[in-house]
């Protein structure tokens, strides 16, 4: 085998993988378009739902191939994505929200620089807490360090939640800088509301695309969606970033993964103690690798909720963990094409796809109004009536959207728990460690490896 | 020479465990706020007191619920996520009959069932309390653990006896699709809102004198306290004169030699499964009695609070679950003298870390004593 074959191979694997994300994607989408069909959607209607789509599989999938990096690449087991993300998101608002006098309605000011500094303010914060929660963790047993990580971001909800951390005065100067900021704060119970340029906004305005853009939004208006059509547009092109992000996640993960560092934290997920005893500082290694992801996370976490209007702590509850962690499961821990491909389905079919399912039967069969609650359902079902039944299940669908999870987990764990691509053999080696084909060779030929086949 | 020695140690502990020096020099600052705050009357004895009482009952029951978790983390090696739920699922199916016998005739049954789910029957206004209605209590509490054994028997069944030889890992995050699945299973049914469940105002109470003041004990509180050493103390007598405790201790020491031994690993697993699920599920029920609130959350905010005390005790010892349960009680409810009372949890949470970092194997020495 020569370097052309290996290359050819890898070329091959890359275009498989490619057309494996292409062709999900198309069917999800397709899918999505049909349903919009079905349910008479205009154009807007369509686009609005695409965005929206987009939106989460972008989100999830950025969220799952961070947690790629700790636990299918280095065997981190942090459940504490959501601590991460809500710093990220956090910091950036504080950095990035107006001065009180400057913000009106808002009564926690910010420090009101751009939006790019708070950006890079709320990664380092993420991946500083990282730092902080890695440097005694990840010392300790997978089991453990779950715990850990999860009782760390319990500690993140409730400093959000707490009325000590509320408000702060900012004194006038700080080392002789006079700051605009005056009153700066966490929000407490109510949350904080993001009273900025959105986050499309800045980031056009920072390519000198702004008014390119506005031209564009204004072409739409006059041809296709007649009122108003900015919110659709800024949900599909935002929808767009956010899948370049993905792109720019996966590039730099493959990256890290194929890199000499990749191949120790490999080395550390199959066996830490035998990276070790090869020399490599496996705590370091550890380290560095906790540290990325959770910087990956908090960037993840302020774009998801950074274009919103407000963040309140309820957001930040461990359930975003949890399907962050079926993601990757679905896809399969380990391989990146997998950690997105696990983002994308469940963005699609579990965190998406209950309502769609909703609304579909709705729009099907005119149900009215449902029971209030389980017990009048039941009771309908008493006098062999499963009608309200149905309807109480349907519309309390945004619950047992989270039962149809974590029975899939279950299932998971049972019967496929490499996920779709999950444990896919990456050689860590430069050069091609395959057997020699034998295609031609006799099939019964003696058997000198012990008669093991490819 | 002895000066220099002490030197010599002294600098060797600065230089090894610097985290050790922060963490004593916390602690010494802790003692003399306290002190000082004491003798300035800036604390009062009787406020130090009564968070003393709050923290050891809130703790018996994190012991409590403990229990079956230490044991299924030793016997079946795995940190199990769903444990909190069987705790809000226990209180919820121990409160359904309570409500049920309490509230006969006077709201339908449904209802009742349900706990009064949307606010349609109030436990205040049926007048649930341990001396109000004691026969719906004692009920109540009874069907929780029985009705937990059960569902912890069903779930182990059909969800961990499949996967029984994986690793701990695979059956750890298992348990928290089991535990989402069953929480908003449980949502589905009784729904989100908090309930009220005592009727507050008729619970006897009486005023014991501490130094500067009173403290208030309620007949909810001695319940409590009651049941949960009661619970204890059966466990500790079975565990030490039967000999299923010599086959628990024999299971989390080496399955496989455990069986060659002859000791049957599945009856053995049940029995664990029985035990631990019957208390926990008791405990959520006394839980709920003794805060008069009951909610879908609660056995999940409960958990970590628990796994601090089973990691602080020892992971297997029952001994240390009940132990590590009154510290993080205790520290949980007195925290509130240093830090604001919203950190009270963090507080809890931030001993699980340093017990974690400096003695993993639990403060009694994790010795397997189940």
């Amino acid at each position: 085998m020569s370097a052309t074959g290996l290359r050819d191979r890898v070329a091959d694997l890359g275009d498989r993988d490619v057309g494996l994300v292409l062709a999900v994607l198309a069917v999800i989408y397709v899918v999505y378009v049909l349903a919009g069909v079905v349910f008479g959607y205009s154009l807007r209607g369509q686009l609005n739902s695409i965005a929206n789509l987009t939106f989460y599989i972008g989100v999830f999938g950025m969220l799952a191939l961070a947690l790629n990096l700790h636990w299918g690449y280095t065997g981190l087991f942090n459940i504490g994505v959501v601590g991460f993300m809500g710093i990220g998101v956090y910091v950036t608002s504080v950095i990035t929200k107006p001065p009180v006098a400057q913000g009106g309605a808002a009564q926690v000011g910010g420090f009101g620089l751009p939006l790019a500094v708070g950006v890079v303010g709320g990664v380092l914060a993420a991946a500083l807490f990282g730092l902080l929660v890695a440097l005694p963790a990840l010392r300790l047993r997978a089991d453990y360090l779950a715990i850990v990580t999860i009782a760390f971001s319990e500690i993140v909800r409730f400093t959000m939640m707490s009325r000590t951390f509320q408000t702060f005065q900012v004194p006038d100067t700080v080392l002789g800088i006079d700051l605009a900021a005056d009153t700066v704060g966490l929000g407490g119970g109510g949350g904080l509301i993001l009273n900025y340029p959105s986050p499309l906004e800045a980031l056009l305005r920072t390519l000198f695309l702004w008014d390119p853009y506005l031209g564009f939004v204004g072409f739409v208006e006059s041809n296709l969606i007649a009122n108003n059509p900015k919110p659709v547009v800024d949900g599909v092109v935002y929808g767009l970033v956010l899948l370049l992000v993905v792109g720019l996640y996966y590039w730099l993960l493959t990256w890290t993964g194929k890199s000499p560092f990749g191949r120790v934290l490999k080395a550390i997920r199959e066996d830490e103690d035998v990276a070790n005893a090869l020399g490599k500082d496996t705590n370091r290694f550890k380290l560095k690798s906790f540290v990325l992801g959770c910087a990956l996370m908090g960037l993840g976490g302020i774009l998801w909720y950074a274009g919103r209007g407000s963040i309140t702590p309820p957001s930040f509850r461990p359930n975003i963990t949890f399907f962050v962690w079926i993601a990757l499961i679905i896809g399969g821990a380990g391989s990146n094409t997998g950690s997105f491909l696990g983002g994308a389905v469940f963005a699609a079919l579990l965190y998406e796809g209950p309502r769609y399912f909703k609304n579909l039967v709705e729009a099907a069969l005119d149900l009215g109004d449902g029971p209030g609650s389980f017990g009048q359902a039941m009771a309908a079902v008493g006098s062999l009536d499963p009608v309200p039944f149905f309807v109480y299940t349907l519309n309390s669908i945004s619950q047992l959207r989270l039962v149809i999870m974590g029975v899939v987990l279950i299932w998971l764990m049972h019967n496929r728990p490499e996920g779709m691509l999950g444990h896919r053999k990456e050689t860590a080696s430069t050069i091609d460690l395959s057997r020699p084909d034998r295609r031609d060779a006799p099939e019964e030929a003696a058997a000198t490896d012990g008669g093991e086949r490819p | 020479m002895g000066v220099s020695e002490t030197y010599v140690r002294g600098r060797r502990l600065v230089v090894d465990q610097p985290l050790a020096i922060v963490v004593g020099l916390i602690g010494l600052w802790m003692a003399w706020f306290l002190a000082a705050g004491l003798a300035a009357g800036r604390v009062q004895f009787h406020d130090v007191a009564a968070l003393l009482w709050d923290g050891l009952l809130r703790g018996l029951i994190v012991g409590l619920a403990g229990i079956g978790l230490s044991m299924t983390y030793s016997i079946l090696n795995f940190a199990n996520f769903s444990h909190g739920d069987y705790i809000t699922a226990g209180a919820f199916s121990g409160w359904a009959v309570t409500y049920l016998l309490a509230g006969l005739g006077e709201a339908d049954v449904g209802s009742l069932l349900l706990v009064g789910a949307g606010g349609s029957v109030f436990g205040g206004a049926l007048g649930i309390g341990v001396t109000t209605s004691p026969i719906a209590v004692a009920a109540g509490a009874v069907v929780a653990g029985v009705a937990t054994v059960a569902l912890a028997l069903v779930i182990d069944r059909v969800v961990y006896r499949p996967i029984r030889d994986e690793s701990g890992i695979t059956l750890l995050i298992t348990s928290i699709g089991v535990a989402f699945a069953l929480r908003y299973l449980l949502v589905f049914v009784f729904g989100t809102d908090v309930r009220g469940t005592t009727a507050a105002g008729f619970v006897p109470r009486a005023s014991v004198p501490v130094v500067d003041g009173t403290v208030r004990v309620t007949a909810h509180d001695a319940t409590l306290l009651v049941v949960s050493v009661g619970l204890m103390l059966g466990v500790h007598l079975l565990l030490q004169r039967t000999k299923l405790g010599k086959a628990m201790r024999a299971m989390s020491d080496n399955e496989d030699l455990a069986r060659i031994t002859g000791i049957p690993t599945e009856r053995v697993v049940r029995a664990t499964w029985i035990i631990g699920g019957g208390l926990t599920g008791v405990a959520g029920y006394m839980f709920v009695l003794w805060k008069g609130t009951l909610g879908f959350n609660d056995g999940w905010l409960l958990l970590l609070l628990i796994f601090a005390a089973v990691i602080l005790g020892g992971i297997g010892s029952i001994y240390g679950a009940i132990g590590g349960g009154i510290i993080i009680g205790v520290t949980a409810s007195t925290s509130v003298i240093w830090v604001p009372s919203e950190f009270g949890r963090a507080a809890a949470f931030m001993v699980m870390i340093v017990i974690l970092l400096f003695k993993p194997k639990g403060i009694f020495g994790g010795r397997t004593t189940a």
